[in-house]
Order: C-alpha cells, then structure tokens, then sequence
C-alpha cells in the first residue's frame, strides 16, 4: 500500500515528546487530535498550587493509522508533571478507552508516567480505575490494548497497573515498568533496601531488559520510534481475549514466576535462574545478542 | 503565576496555511507555545503564563524582537511556560513560526 | 467498628471465614439464604505479590465455581508493599492480575462490593477497593493515595499550606469525605444500623456502568472528568463515522 508511510528519520523513543512519537508512529498525516490544545482544557486544579498548566495536559489522545489501519491513540507527556494522571489528563484516556469498545477499535496507550499526578490525587486515583475498568470492557469485547513503554518517566504507579491490564507489551531497555519509584522504596525502606542513585540497580530491577526477560513485557525493541512502529503493527495482529481461561494462565505464569525467581536477592540471581550464561554482562548487551541471551526467558504466551 | 499580554504590529503575516501548531513541553526551564491563525495578519498577540515572576522587561524585549523579525501576522499566541530562559522562548517561537507555515498533509 | 463487630453485624445468619495476618477468605449467608463470599486484606497490611496471588487465585476459583453468588470484599490495607523484593518480581502485574480477577468476576455474574472498613492507599487501593463494581465505606475509613507528610515531601509544601489547600478543594487530599465528593465511594454507610440491611440494599442496586465520574460531577468533587470523557467518545464516533462513510 503505497500511500502507507512512516517517517523513517531515526528519532529515539526515550528523547522524543509525546507529539512526536505519534508523528513517528503512524502513516504520516493520518492522526488527528481529540480535544487538541486549541481548546486549551487545561487541569483546574494546578491553579490552586500556582503550577504551570499545560494545553493538553500532558495526554495526547485521538485516531490514526497503523499500516493503513485504524488505531485510536494516547501518548503521555513524561516531562509535564511527570506524564502524571490528573483529572483532566485520565478523563482523557478513560473516553478513549471506552470509544475504542464502543467502535471496536484497538488502542495504543503510549506511557510515559510517574502515576497519580499528587496536586489531584483523588482524581488521577479514580481515573487509573476508570481506565483500568475501560481496558478490561473493551478487551472482553475483543479489542486490543497495547502498551508502549520506553519514555523519560518510565511506566510508574498507576500507570503500572494499567499497563498490566494491557493485552500486549512493548519496551525499550529504557522503559522502566514498577508501582513504587527507587526514591519512594528509600524513602519507606531505608537505602539499605534500595539506593535510589544507584542507576545501575534501578535499572536491572525496573528497566525493560528485567521486564522482557521475566515475561512482565511481550516485545523488547530498541529505543528507535520505528522499531516501536514495527512491533505496534504486530502486536495489531494479535487477537486476544480475557476470559477466566486467560486469568488462570496468568495466575499459574505469576505463581510459577513466585516459585522460580521468589528468594532472589538481585535480578542478577535471576537471570542466572534462567540460564544465561554470563548474567552480569547482560545489561551492557545491544539488542540483538541481549535477545540471543534471553531465548530461555519467561514468557507471557497471552496469559495476561 | 505571572500574566502578560502583548498585542503588536507584525509586518510580515505567516506563510502556510496551517490554522494552528504548537511547540514544546511545560517542564522547568522549557515552555510550550500555542500558534493559532486567528487574527487580522498584521497583528499579533502573545500571552504569557509563567512560573517565574519578575521578568515582564525581559519578555518584552524577547516577543517585541520576535514579531519585528519573524513572520508573526496573523497569529494568536499562547505560551505556558515553566521558567525558560529567553534564548529557549526566542528559540520556541521561531520553531512555531516555522511549523504552522510548514505544508499540511 | 473492629472487624469482628462488622462480621457480625453484616452476616448474623453465620459465616466460615479464615484469616491470616494480612488477609481473609470464606463464605456468609445472606439474610435471605443464598451465599456470600468474603475476601480481604486486613488488619492495615500492605499488598505485595503474595498476598495479591493468594486472593487473586480465590476470586478465580469463585468464577470457576460458576456459582455467581457475591463478593464482597473488605480492605484494611496499607499501601502496595514497598520493597526491592516486590518490585523486582513485578509488583505491577500482580496488583492488576487482582484487580482483572475481581473486574473478570463482575463481568462473569458477580456482583462485586467493596467494603472499606480501614485504611487503604495507592496500588492496594486500586487492586482490591477500586476494582469492585460497588465500593461501600464505613465512617472512619481512611483511604489515601498518599499521606500527607509524604505530599508534603514530594510537593515541596509545608504540611500547613497543603492543609489549608485542602479546605478549598476535595481533589488532592486523603481522607474519606473527599473520596465520597470524588465519586469514588458510592455511600457510607451508617454504623449504628445493622449492616445486612444496607448490604442487601447494594446488592438490589442494578448492574450498570461505571458510576464514578458522574457521581463526582454531581457531588463537585470531580467536576471534569466525565464530561471529558464523553466529550472524547462523541470526537472518536464522529472520526470513525468520517472515515466509514468519506
């Protein structure tokens, strides 16, 4: 299909804003906003903490194509608050969401997320379960949800279990997927239990190679906007359902997940479990040998 | 915050045809900027919302030379912004210009 | 009311319930006969993986039953556990797994009440609470995303100024009432009435939609969020039927 193109200009997923992942995304030209930031539906609660509003924000959310077919579409804008859930910004995501059951019409959630936006707690709390209710309705409804993770704030707190409610998930070594942040574990714990500067622990605990190698991710692609292109097309192709069939597969995969890897100390230990043969050089690994060494991974198989 | 409004005469209307782009994220040290086709094209106004207090001289300086040098008629402007520096909301501004003339699909 | 006193006077006709140090599961009666059943996290613990697969495994084995008698589910949780152990294991997965569970469970036949009788915050909020079909609350529940001492934390506020703040609006602090005006707890109950009585009265609600977003416009605690959303649903419909028939 000839009028099918991307961009093919080499943009890195993590550097990128949420406008320009979606430029690099879809078939060039066909995305067109919801509720763009013309209509300048900014939060009504940064005011009262005389914080910098946002047009958007910090959602993107509308209708494009993938391949030439219809996908509905939200990117979050990790460096406006922090890609967090506010009332409006949630609001926009649970309409998506419910439009995509309504017209059966598959979604891409683009995550870039601390969580709940604290200014509005209560509201970005409530729109988590809003979403998360609106992914398994549209899900039992045959539609697919996937999730892309790979931006700057990572995939944190709610937005965390909102992407474990997604039929299917891609990332990035970059992508950092867990509920509570290095700084909120220290801050709990102790930075016996968890040094938030250490980057390197951070990472084999919370980063996408952890996450693809555990099967907590589908797809693992580099930090390109055409390698998530690429596997966003397949991961269109998929057919899911969400059934008890699926729910008991998933809870024998978490329960199996509990047995194999539960008394690790370190991710470390972990991937020594699965058999790779050098397990403290794998985070220095580039794509391709990283997803030579992870052949014997753990892996989601649609249990989720 | 702090509010500011400009209105100034532009002498070149913006090119394209785009009704309106935007440029930019609000986060600390960087601002967004919202073009909007919408006014007579030898206008231009600018408002501001910004996190840092004080600055209206500088601002001043920074959209008055902007609307003298770019193709700014015609435009309704809007700007979040989270503390950047002038040479960033200079640079932002000149991004804006260039995106609304660029050629829609 | 201590949890004891809430068995008792929810279920007077019996129940079987078994309790560990973080959680409960078991069967009631209902005062008309037919069966309940209970899960729950107690006694102010925190969610981590393991509770979150126990009490995931049992609302599944509930729907496997095909039984589709309710579930309610009572919580006095903490927050999700914080800890390297939970987080490297994939913390995020299980909280959702639970809370599919519950949202499968519904979907399947169950009506599916919450009850928060406690504390309750963040990711444990969302997993069990949150992910109910109804959620009910007793006077003196203490949901939270965060503790104030934290927001002031990571907010960079005195907890004086979030205290004042939190006068003017129900949108960011914890506590019950603000969850009420949010529309994220559909009623309180009244503690001094027995409790079968307005159990019974949840489970004669209708089955519907989720309530939430309309119920925080209407009580002004929420006052945006489901006229956005409507809002986005009416532009999708309106794309699609462009591409449909243009």
């Amino acid at each position: 299909m000839s009028q099918v193109a991307a961009n093919t200009v080499s943009l890195s997923w993590y550097e990128a804003s949420a406008r320009q992942r979606i430029d690099a995304l879809v078939d060039a030209g066909s995305f067109s906003e919801f509720i763009g930031p013309e209509l300048r539906e900014i939060s009504p609660h940064l005011s009262i903490f005389d914080l910098p509003e946002q047009f958007d924000d910090g959602i993107v959310v509308g209708r494009g194509r993938l391949d030439g077919t219809p996908v509905l579409i939200a990117a979050q804008e990790g460096r406006f608050m922090g890609g967090a859930f506010g009332e409006v910004h949630g609001a926009k995501l649970t309409g998506l969401l419910r439009a995509a059951h309504a017209l059966k019409e598959d979604v891409l959630i683009l995550f870039d997320t601390g969580g709940v936006r604290l200014q509005e707690a209560n509201a970005g709390e409530l729109a988590i379960a809003e979403i998360m209710r609106a992914v398994i309705e549209a899900r039992r409804a045959g539609i697919n949800v996937v999730g892309l993770i790979g931006g700057r704030a990572g995939c944190y707190g709610g937005g965390s279990l909102i992407a474990g409610t997604c039929s299917r998930l891609i990332i990035s070594e970059q992508g950092r997927l867990s509920v509570s942040g290095p700084e909120v574990i220290e801050t709990n714990r102790g930075i016996e239990e968890f040094d938030s500067r250490d980057r390197a622990l951070v990472w084999r605990t919370m980063g996408g190679k952890h996450r693809y190698l555990i099967g907590a991710a589908d797809v693992f692609v580099d930090d390109e906007a055409l390698a998530f292109r690429r596997a966003a097309i397949d991961a269109l192709k998929m057919h899911g359902r969400c059934d008890v069939a699926v729910l008991e597969a998933e809870q024998a995969r978490l329960a199996r997940r509990l047995q194999r890897f539960g008394e690790a100390e370190d991710a470390v230990e972990i991937w020594q479990t699965l058999g790779i043969g050098s397990p403290t050089d794998l985070p220095a690994l580039p794509t391709g040998a990283f997803l030579r060494a992870a052949n014997d991974r753990e892996t989601a198989d649609d249990a989720r | 915050m702090e509010k500011l409004s400009f209105r100034l005469a532009a002498p070149r209307s913006a090119g394209g045809t785009r009704a309106q782009a935007i440029v930019g994220v609000v986060a600390s040290g960087n601002l967004e900027v919202l073009l909007e086709r919408s006014l007579p094209p030898d206008i231009c106004t600018i408002d501001i919302a910004t996190a840092a207090h004080g600055f209206g001289m500088v601002w001043d300086a920074v959209v008055r030379d902007f609307a003298a040098r770019r193709s700014a008629g015609g435009l309704r402007i809007s700007i979040n912004d989270g503390g950047a520096r002038p040479d960033t909301v200079a640079l932002r501004l000149a991004q804006g210009v260039r995106k609304i003339e660029e050629p829609e699909r | 009311m201590t949890l004891d006193e809430i068995l008792a006077s929810l279920f007077p006709n019996g129940r079987k319930l078994e309790t560990t140090d973080t959680t409960i599961a078991g069967q009631a009666i209902l005062p008309d006969g037919r069966p309940i059943h209970v899960l729950g996290v107690i006694k102010g613990q925190p969610l981590g993986v393991d509770e979150a697969i126990t009490l995931a495994g049992r609302v599944i084995e509930i729907v496997k039953s095909g039984d589709r008698a309710p579930i309610l589910i009572l919580v006095d949780s903490a927050s999700q556990r914080m800890s390297k152990r939970d987080e490297l294991l994939g913390l995020s997965e299980y909280l959702s797994h639970l809370a599919k569970a519950l949202l499968l469970a519904e979907a399947e036949g169950h009506r599916t009440i919450g009850l928060l009788y406690g504390g309750s915050a963040a990711g444990a909020f969302i997993a069990t609470a949150l992910a109910a079909a109804t959620l009910v609350a007793l006077p003196g529940a203490q949901p939270a995303v965060m503790d104030l001492p934290s927001m002031a934390r990571v907010t960079k506020l005195s907890i004086d100024v979030l205290k004042a703040k939190a006068e003017a609006t129900p949108v960011f602090a914890p506590g019950l009432d603000n969850m009420v005006l949010s529309g994220g707890i559909h009623v309180v109950w009244d503690e001094t009435a027995p409790l079968a009585p307005q159990l019974a009265a949840v489970l004669q609600r209708p089955r519907g939609q989720d309530e939430r977003s309309r119920l925080g416009a209407e009580r002004g605690g929420r006052r945006k969020a489901a006229e956005i959303a409507d809002r986005v649903i009416a532009l999708a419909a309106a794309a699609h039927g462009r591409a449909q028939h243009g």
